[in-house]
């Protein structure tokens, strides 16, 4: 039986949608400006930010007010839940898009130090992970969530290449620090974003089965 | 006995009445309450003989819009619902002893105003269904036989019209010549909503009308309601907050006869102005 208030939660749904599409959208162009030294494509990307903020928020007030008035329990009170902790991490895959920008703002202006080959390749993964941690949540699909999470370690472990990649060449070459130190945290708001992604991903996990599986993961 | 019609024209009489106890909280849309008041409940005291129940009563309330009355039992509220279609003068001695109640700018306590005509306006719905021991279809037509409607085609056409309206239609066309009294509880409280609209009131009065209803009932009638007020005006009594929080656009929160707070029903249920309201709705009162 639908519900006159089933319009609402359809609202709050979309919204998180659609954080999810923006912040995917940000964090590619912000790997799209390191690669190609786009200094205005990082801009667009700081300035794109105020969108995913404003969502974040109306979905919290969406959240108070459908908790409030309509008194949600089972799936109806974990949809709701979950959407509050899912577009917080959204936001926090937002920021830090714009935390790669801002660096990317700064690298463009110099020789790049190195070619870009696993910057990229650690971003797509953790895009690849957002994406899947979204089906997730148009799906109910929980078996895609569990490989998500499962994927992070890929993530982590090119994260700590690169930064092993980038100490040597900082050693021998003091010229490449602050260009290394970008590209270091550069990687580590990569390796963050994959951590986003895994919350996602156990958070949908949480709506589709109700079950907590943080933590649990070898 | 002389009686004054209530106007049905769908336009407020007194366009320039300010909405003071309206209180926005931010995010709620601004109300303009001055073009919709249907019914001006203007600083009312009430008697029950000595007793008084109410106290200084002032409240607005808009046309198409559901209107929650909550509070603890022995508030007033159903009082007060009671004093909108003057059910209360079947009680000996009671009285309105100060203030004044209008419905489109008419004072329905006026010497003029006929009490029958009122509670055609102005519907009510009880909170144990009571469909009359006939068919359901003499239930849905009995008050516009009594307005001496008895054109066939004219009473098939509101039977249909007002069941339709009452979301029970489909469960009950086959069989509109057996008892209302051999429906389910939800169905007869249904059967008694198609009645009450049969008549085409403006407002619609609902005092508990899901009490006894199991929650899929419940829902159907909390959906009914969601519906009807494109059409009327509905007050409904409740002890459910959920209920309130669902189905109303305002809400009034009553306390030892006294209206402590009016407002959206969106304010009233996420950031009450008055503590007695907040301890109530979050069930923490006494």
């Amino acid at each position: 039986m639908k519900r006159f208030f089933d319009s609402e939660l359809e609202q709050f749904r979309s919204h998180l949608i659609k954080m999810g599409e923006i912040s995917i959208q940000q964090v590619q162009d912000a790997i799209k400006a390191l690669v190609e030294a786009d200094g205005d494509q990082a801009k667009r990307v700081i300035a794109g930010d105020d969108e995913l903020d404003e969502l974040e928020v109306r979905i919290d007030e969406e959240a108070m007010r459908y908790m409030s008035l309509r008194s949600p329990i089972a799936s109806d009170l974990r949809l709701v839940i979950v959407g509050m902790k899912a577009s917080h991490d959204l936001e926090r895959v937002g920021d830090e898009a714009v935390g790669i920008a801002k660096r990317v703002k700064r690298l463009a202006k110099e020789a790049p130090l190195k070619s870009y080959i696993d910057l990229p390749r650690m971003a797509s993964i953790a895009l690849e992970m957002l994406r899947d941690a979204l089906d997730c949540f148009l799906d109910d699909d929980a078996e895609k969530a569990a490989i998500v999470i499962r994927r992070d370690k890929e993530v982590d472990a090119l994260n700590k290449q690169l930064y092993r990649e980038l100490t040597s060449y900082m050693i021998e070459d003091q010229h490449t620090i602050s260009r290394g130190i970008e590209l270091m945290f550069i990687s580590r708001a990569l390796e963050r974003i994959a951590d986003h992604a895994t919350n996602i991903a156990e958070e949908m996990i949480y709506l589709v089965k109700g079950k907590d599986v943080r933590g649990t993961s070898e | 006995m002389v009686t004054t019609e209530i106007p049905m024209d769908t336009r407020s009489t007194s366009p320039e009445s300010p909405n003071p106890e309206s209180v926005q909280s931010p995010g709620t849309k601004a109300v303009d309450a001055a073009d919709k008041t249907l019914i001006d409940i203007d600083h009312v005291d009430f008697f029950y003989g000595e007793n008084q129940a109410l106290f200084d009563i002032n409240m607005k309330i808009e046309e198409k819009k559901v209107t929650a009355l909550i509070g603890p039992s022995g508030c007033g509220k159903s009082t007060l619902l009671r004093c909108l279609n003057r059910m209360n003068d079947l009680i000996d001695g009671t009285q309105i002893k100060q203030g004044a109640i209008t419905v489109r700018g008419i004072d329905i306590n006026s010497p003029e105003v006929d009490p029958i005509e009122l509670r055609k306006r102005v519907g009510m719905v009880f909170q144990k269904s009571n469909p009359f021991p006939k068919s359901i279809y003499e239930n849905i037509t009995f008050g516009l036989r009594l307005q001496g409607v008895n054109d066939k085609s004219r009473l098939d056409e509101v039977v249909e019209k007002s069941l339709r309206g009452a979301a029970l239609w489909d469960e009950v066309k086959d069989r509109l010549d057996t008892s209302g009294l051999g429906l389910s509880g939800g169905q007869q409280q249904r059967l008694c909503i198609a009645r009450a609209i049969a008549v085409e009131p403006e407002v619609i009065l609902m005092d508990e009308p899901c009490s006894a209803l199991d929650p899929v009932s419940t829902s159907k009638v909390e959906e009914l309601i969601h519906e009807l007020k494109t059409q009327f005006t509905i007050i409904i009594v409740t002890h459910n907050m959920q209920q309130a929080a669902r189905v109303s656009d305002r809400t009034a929160f009553f306390y030892m006869g006294k209206l402590i707070e009016y407002d959206d029903t969106q304010t009233i249920f996420m950031k009450p102005s008055h503590d007695q309201t907040e301890a109530y709705v979050s069930g923490r009162f006494g």
